[in-house]
């Protein structure tokens, strides 16, 4: 880093709320798909700044409930608020609009694009000028242009991933592509990311920077975070508060010590003898 | 040693001397550049003066006085460049360590060498520092580059680099005659001051601290510099270890003597992008980065279209056949030069360019053999890659090989003003302008190292050739004897045998013993590529190691370097008799190499004993369970069961056979 080039600050909206308040909340939110629960009479909430975990034995229910939260699922019962609002039926790109941004479980990349262009695309929501400008490229359009570029560098220096700048992601492994991804989240800087399985398929080493990232991204940018994780252990060190699923149902929630000593929960990881 | 310096019309005799000198007479040209958020960023020489006088007078407001010593630890960045020369200007005398240190190692060099300040690239940095600090007592601040993840950290004794030329500039602008003093002071130097202590990299125990003196080092610097006609227009790109005499030497003291300008990395990762984004005209690599590059271009060559692949190989023989010559300037018949010209436009043009060699006028190699193909390979690309023999204890150049007098085998004659004599036992001794003064509190070694008329013990053992060339053949000590009584030069059998690109690395042993005996090691990129076209499937290193194929391919490769062996008569009694491939890779983070990836002999026929039994006890087979240290610093164990394998020997050939015809 040095200080010929302007630094500019990636940070999350200010959007009033002061860190600790709720900026999230469920209340008794049920989804079902015909007749299978998916998610049963769920509530709790993100509050502004925290890391919060959403763990539980597969088809627990924890994607459908990030889709919930970013408005692909339209849950049948139950209220979301979000910064104090009770949310309407919502598009995700309304979702992703009113500042939540995500990553998938299976990773969602244009393959044929480059690392730039696909964290580039990331800021596709915060372009102004319209379409012809663009083309045009001249004026008001440049500098919108060199303006977004300048935070996705800064973005892909946040991340280390210049070496990979002009590479089409389609032939980076995939640990590398689970970073792009998280680029691409953070080129929208959002208020609350959704991270659904950030460190799934990666080595040791790679969960590392993951997880440091995620840190650095909540402790720099301010950005809440809601994951989704397997790794007991990343997610123990990780999160400030654990929510935790079983069969659709919540069955914990609380700082992660409290959520290891619950009874429930080690229930649903380790079996019951009947 | 007179007085001299920029204002007494003088020749400059330190490097902040030289600095003032650059930003007056090379003000607006360009003296340093990284990429940064996707651009190059430039400083001339006079934006860099004022960048390296904000430093100093910062460093100065903090207490940095005349003989202090700073540590500077990371990668190749400009800021860290600045603080040799910010440090120098002060007289305080700088200490660069390799980044990659473990935080014990640096612990090591930080309390040997007494630093109060240290300047560090990052959070990594930080962190190894701090903890180790409680035994590292007298070092009181750190400063670092770059702020990230280090917000919440306690700033008492933790300051940001911009900060303190921040206070810097603040200082000046309220008190203009430090500004002049500082100049005063810089210009006031006879250069007798230590102008920095660079750590050796530890082939043999510690590491010891070479005091190097700012007078010697400006001289060597300007020798070498005149020699290989270097000037204000050329550019380098600093990408070897900060810590290292070679890049101390030739970006930073080689580029202050002439002004030219050097250009960092983006990340380490991007080194060979940069490369070919600066296209620089001196370029310095050591030998196992030539064979990285040249095992990736066949490698993408086996991938080309047939009728690429051809001209290709058509035209890569044409060079092999008048490369070399046509770059020496040698006779060379007509039609030869058409057939090399149309290769140039063709395939050496176009492969220098994406190899970043375009604009090279001089390479050299140096620290290891390099063999002789692959030396030729770049040669007769029309690359003017010559070789050195250079030692930190003489801020690099002992010898160097003259433009068009190049030849793979040697090393050269003496470097300009560099005397060298060969002692009784075979040692190489020299005294060259840029001598080290002596090791950093530790007389007993410096006596060990040089003899009492003045001369430096290179612990090489070496010949002269008929032409005052000089050829390295091992480490003085390292040369022994079998027990029945033929010369051993391990180094000299290990780098035959890593002249093939599937084997990386190899460990030789025999002194004192009925024959030899090596351990080697595969490269993963050769050999996994190799697996990979013959439908070979593999778990891990391990797995790879240890196939019968691979067995097989290592046993032809050993019995052509005995054939090679049996034809030199001094070498022809130390063929190999037996050979294993090692279950794990040899690593400097296991203490087997050097950081400089030197093989560290000793340490490793300690680690392997039970191998090194197997080896000398006929048997076919040897259970071993090794430590090891993974990437993230825990440990670990490996456990493996290594072949051992018999290789065949060959009659010593007094002269070569004439072919028959």
């Amino acid at each position: 880093m040095n200080a010929r080039v302007k630094h500019v600050e990636l940070h999350a909206d200010d959007d009033g709320l002061a860190p600790g308040e709720v900026m999230l909340k469920l209340d008794n939110v049920s989804l079902s798909f015909g007749g299978v629960k998916a998610i049963s009479d769920i509530s709790f909430d993100i509050r502004k700044g925290e890391i919060r975990a959403i763990i539980g034995p597969n088809g627990a229910g924890k994607t459908s409930m990030l889709n919930v939260i970013n408005g692909f699922y339209h849950p049948q019962q139950g209220v979301i608020t979000f910064r104090g609002k009770a949310r309407s039926r919502m598009q995700p790109y309304e979702a992703a609009a009113s500042g939540i941004a995500r990553t998938f479980q299976n990773v969602a990349l244009f393959k044929g694009m480059s690392t730039l262009d696909n964290i580039m695309s990331g800021r596709t929501l915060k372009m102004h000028k319209n379409f012809f400008w663009q083309v045009l490229n001249v004026g008001p359009a440049r500098d919108e242009e060199i303006e977004h570029r300048l935070k996705v560098e800064e973005i892909i220096d946040f991340l280390e991933i210049q070496h990979i700048r002009k590479t089409p992601v389609g032939k980076l492994p995939y640990g590398l592509q689970k970073r792009v991804e998280l680029g691409r989240a953070l080129a929208m800087e959002p208020d609350l990311l959704l991270l659904d399985e950030p460190m799934a398929g990666m080595n040791l080493e790679e969960k590392e920077d993951m997880s440091r990232f995620i840190l650095d991204v909540n402790n720099q940018m301010g950005t809440t975070i809601a994951l989704i994780e397997h790794d007991m252990g990343v997610v123990m060190d990780i999160s400030d508060r654990v929510v935790v699923l079983d069969y659709g149902r919540k069955i914990g929630d609380g700082t992660p010590d409290e959520v290891k000593n619950n009874q429930d929960v080690i229930d649903a990881y380790l079996g019951v003898s009947h | 040693m007179e007085a001299t310096g920029v204002t007494a019309g003088g020749k400059p005799v330190t490097f902040p001397q030289y600095l003032l000198l650059n930003a007056k007479r090379f003000a607006t040209r360009p003296a340093m550049r990284i990429k940064d958020y996707g651009i190059w960023q430039t400083w001339s020489w006079s934006e860099q003066r004022d960048e390296i006088r904000d430093l100093a007078l910062g460093l100065q407001a903090m207490g940095l006085e005349e003989g202090d010593r700073i540590a500077i630890v990371g990668s190749n960045r400009p800021r860290l460049y600045w603080a040799f020369c910010a440090a120098q200007s002060l007289k305080a005398i700088p200490v660069p360590v390799y980044a990659d240190s473990v935080a014990d190692e640096i612990a090591y060099v930080l309390n040997h060498a007494g630093v109060r300040f240290a300047i560090v690239q990052d959070q990594e940095q930080v962190d190894k520092l701090q903890s180790v600090a409680e035994d590292i007592p007298g070092l009181t601040d750190i400063i670092y580059d770059e702020p990230r993840g280090l917000r919440d950290y306690d700033h008492t004794h933790l300051h940001d680099f911009a900060t303190i030329q921040e206070k810097g500039r603040q200082a000046s602008a309220s008190n203009k005659a430090l500004v002049t003093d500082w100049e005063e002071r810089i210009r006031a130097s006879d250069g007798s001051e230590i102008s920095a202590i660079l750590y050796t990299s530890g082939t043999t125990g510690r590491s010891k601290g070479v005091m190097l003196t700012a007078a010697a080092s400006v001289k060597a610097a300007e020798d070498t510099a005149k020699f290989d006609h270097m000037t204000e227009n050329d550019e380098v790109l600093a990408y070897l270890p900060l810590a290292w005499v070679g890049d101390h030497y030739l970006n930073y003291a080689q580029g202050y003597a002439v002004g030219l300008c050097m250009s960092c990395p983006e990340s380490p990762e991007t080194v060979s992008q940069n490369l070919r984004e600066i296209g620089p005209t001196f370029y310095f690599a050591p030998p196992r980065v030539f064979e990285g590059l040249l095992t990736s271009v066949m490698i993408r060559m086996e991938d080309a279209s047939r009728i690429k692949k051809w001209l290709f190989d058509h035209y890569l023989a044409v060079a092999k056949k008048h490369g070399e010559r046509i770059l020496e300037g040698r006779p060379v018949p007509l039609s030869a030069r058409i057939s090399y010209w149309l290769g140039d436009k063709l395939i050496y043009g176009p492969l220098r360019n994406v190899l970043g060699f375009t604009r090279i006028r001089t390479a050299y190699t140096a620290g290891e053999a390099i063999g002789p193909d692959l030396f030729s390979f770049f040669r007769s690309l029309g690359i003017n890659l010559k070789q050195l023999y250079g030692q930190t204890e003489a801020f690099l150049y002992v010898t160097a090989q003259k433009d068009g007098d190049v030849r793979p085998d040697t090393v050269g004659p003496a470097a300009p003003d560099v005397e060298i004599r060969i002692a009784e036992n075979g040692e190489v001794q020299f005294r060259s302008p840029g001598m080290f003064t002596g090791y950093y509190g530790d007389e007993e070694k410096t006596k060990e190292t040089m003899t009492p008329d003045g001369w430096v013990m290179t612990g090489d053992a070496g010949i002269f050739d008929a032409e005052g060339h000089l050829k390295i053949i091992d480490r003085a000590k390292d040369v022994g004897k079998l027990t029945t009584g033929a010369l051993y030069a391990p180094k000299y059998i290990e780098n035959k045998l890593k002249f093939f690109p599937n084997i990386k690395e190899a460990v030789a042993f025999g002194n004192g013993r009925d024959f030899v005996a090596v351990f080697l090691n595969i490269d993963l990129t050769a050999v996994g590529n190799w697996a990979e076209r013959n439908n070979i499937s593999y778990g891990s290193y391990q797995e790879l190691a240890g196939l019968p194929q691979i067995y097989e391919m290592m046993a032809a490769h050993v019995d052509q370097v005995n054939r090679d062996l049996a034809a030199e008569p001094m070498m022809a009694g130390a063929q190999i008799k037996r050979f294993l491939v090692l279950h794990k890779e040899l690593e400097a983070d296991d203490g087997e190499l050097t950081r400089t990836q030197k093989v560290r002999r000793g340490f490793i026929a300690e680690r392997f004993e039970p191998l090194i039994e197997a080896l000398y006890n006929g048997s076919t087979e040897q259970f071993i369970e090794t430590d090891m240290t993974f990437e993230d610093g825990r440990k670990g164990v490996i456990r493996a069961t290594v072949k051992v394998a018999d290789a065949k020997t060959h009659p010593a050939v007094e002269t070569l056979p004439e072919a028959a015809e």
